[in-house]
């Protein structure tokens, strides 16, 4: 191998493959763990506002400093990500359990409502700053492409946080399943145990999102594919949505590079085609479990 | 020895006052059924004895105050069958009893062989040995609320409280439910403290009845003392005959306009 083709092995497609696979696995495991968390089979980054939170932190973060470039990021830009994500969980969250009604589908509806107002302020920024718009937009609709191993390094550290605290917290997700009053029944405190899963799928949401930008459905499709080949343990549905999550992102990038090479397809696209069917299954299968 | 002792309990939720004042004990080994009518403050009362409310000083379990113990203390004291438990769709029977062994398990570990060891011997002992792959949404009421017994039992908490365990099965049912949890409670020397709406079954099975109504103890003592038609009359506005029988009182409802005779049907 001249030194040529190594370069490109190592400083380009070496870091883009585990870029997919580390986005992958926590876009996974978040959406398993809000699942679980809101007891909301429908849960995900994208539909509970989490993702556009992040998203229209990091838009402020590029618009505000400009001269910053989405190629390097801050260090802090996943912190930045992550207050973003709390916010947006946490204004989907109070707009949808205030009403009476409680079931599944209302949590979702704040949630696109609060990813709709967090889009729209995020537009904003983008018109205002029309010299970062062709970066942004890029950015927006999701990319792994790399030029060096900076994104790993940044988004590893918190990717690490995450799957420590959801994976040791995963029982607390089974046992949160027979509703908080039973859980507390049972020696657990269910509003701490929720707060804490949330805020670490949020945490591992935001630092994806700050890497590699919007890239939907991976949280929805990949943890309902794991329910039904491994059932309904979240103990088995994590640690297996973060593998199949990892291997479903680093196919899709692979098929996205592929397919119209040599263009590529955004990856962000080419998860939407693929999940977007599958959500709507979802969807109707999940009207009859639980609404 | 007094097994839980509640002295001048005081619950409101919002504004209404759900609980005004309420005193009760249960001995060791006992069975003390509440009844009331709807509404009375019957669930709320059994939810601030399993330390679901807080309920300060008022409520002691085994000499210890509620407000003292810590959840997982709380969880291996008292365990609760609630009214209509919920069910995680998809879960098996086995993994929902092991959700008993929770207080247990250390809360980053998992469940030892102890713990597996432990379901097993409460599936065997409710008769549901069989049924640990199955579906717990795929069982048939009876069968349901053996299983949700059994994921109490897991707890090993020599308290137990059950939130109308029969308002959802047939009479035969019922019977065959209450008797298991008789028997447990004869061969664990478990203190049981239910609540329940059919009268004549309540007073079947328990040691003791308390009569709630609109947050207070009205009546209390065995169901003989309480089961009585100026009682009932009085705090349920209902028209009932009580007919003893050797194995206690008989409630039975009369139709409107019918004076003490059992009313003939209509069609």
């Amino acid at each position: 191998m001249s030194e040529r083709e190594a370069a490109i092995v190592l400083q380009l497609r070496l870091p883009r493959v585990v870029l997919g696979l580390l986005v992958g696995a926590m876009l996974a495991l978040a959406g398993g763990c809000y699942q679980g968390a809101f007891r909301n089979p429908l849960a995900d980054p994208y539909l509970l506002g989490a993702a556009a939170g992040a998203g229209l932190a990091v838009t402020a973060v590029v618009a505000f400093r400009s001269g910053t470039t989405i190629g390097q990021l801050p260090s802090g830009v996943p912190l930045a990500a992550f207050g973003g994500a709390l916010v947006a969980v946490a204004l989907t969250y109070l707009l949808g359990v205030a009403g009476r009604d409680r079931s599944p589908a209302s949590l979702i509806l704040a949630g696109v409502a609060v990813s709709a107002f967090l889009a729209a302020g995020q537009t904003y920024l983008m018109q205002r700053n029309a010299d970062d718009i062709r970066a942004i937009y890029s950015w927006l609709l999701g990319r792994l492409a790399t030029n060096g191993w900076q994104e790993v390094r940044l988004l590893l550290p918190y990717a690490a946080v995450t799957a420590v605290v959801v994976l040791l917290l995963r029982r607390e997700l089974d046992v949160l399943s027979v509703g908080d009053d039973e859980a507390s029944g049972l020696g657990l405190h269910p509003q701490r145990s929720r707060y804490l899963l949330v805020a670490a799928a949020s945490l591992g949401t935001a630092a994806a999102v700050s890497v590699s930008g919007l890239i939907g459905f991976v949280g929805i499709v990949v943890p309902h594919i794991v329910r039904m080949l491994a059932g309904t343990s979240y103990r088995a549905i994590l640690p297996l949505s973060m593998l199949f999550g990892a291997a479903f992102l680093a196919l899709a990038d692979l098929a996205g590079r592929t397919f119209a090479a040599p263009a590529e397809i955004p990856i962000g696209v080419v998860t939407a085609f693929v999940g977007g069917p599958f959500f709507v299954l979802v969807l109707r299968t999940a009207k009859r479990v639980i609404m | 020895m007094t097994a839980i002792v509640v002295r001048d309990l005081h619950v409101t939720l919002g504004r209404a006052p759900i609980l005004r004042g309420v005193s009760l004990t249960v001995d060791a080994g006992e069975w003390v059924t509440v009844i009331g009518p709807n509404g009375a403050g019957k669930s709320t009362l059994l939810r601030a004895v399993g330390g679901l409310l807080p309920a300060g000083d008022a409520v002691s379990l085994l000499g210890t105050p509620v407000a003292r113990l810590r959840r997982r203390a709380l969880a291996r004291t008292v365990a609760t069958v609630a009214q209509s438990p919920v069910v995680p769709p998809g879960m098996s029977v086995f993994d929902y009893v092991l959700l008993g062994r929770t207080p247990f398990v250390s809360p980053l570990g998992r469940e030892s062989a102890s713990d597996v060891a432990a379901v097993r011997s409460v599936l065997d002992r409710l008769d549901l040995s069989g049924f640990g792959d199955r579906e717990l949404a795929t069982l048939s009421g009876g069968e349901r609320q053996r299983a949700f017994l059994a994921r109490a039992l897991a707890q090993e908490a020599s308290l137990l409280l059950l939130d109308e365990p029969t308002s959802a099965l047939d009479i035969g049912h019922q019977q065959e439910v209450l008797e298991l949890v008789d028997t447990l409670r004869r061969d664990s020397g478990l203190t049981v403290l239910a609540t329940m709406h059919d009268l004549s079954i309540a007073g079947g099975y328990a040691d003791r009845l308390v009569l709630l109504s609109e947050g207070a103890v009205v009546a209390s003592g065995t169901p003989r003392e309480v089961l009585t038609e100026e009682t009932l009359t009085r705090f349920y506005r209902a028209r009932v005959r009580v007919v003893d029988s050797e194995d206690g009182p008989v409630v039975v409802p009369l139709r409107a306009g019918s004076d003490g005779s059992v009313a003939p049907q209509r069609f």
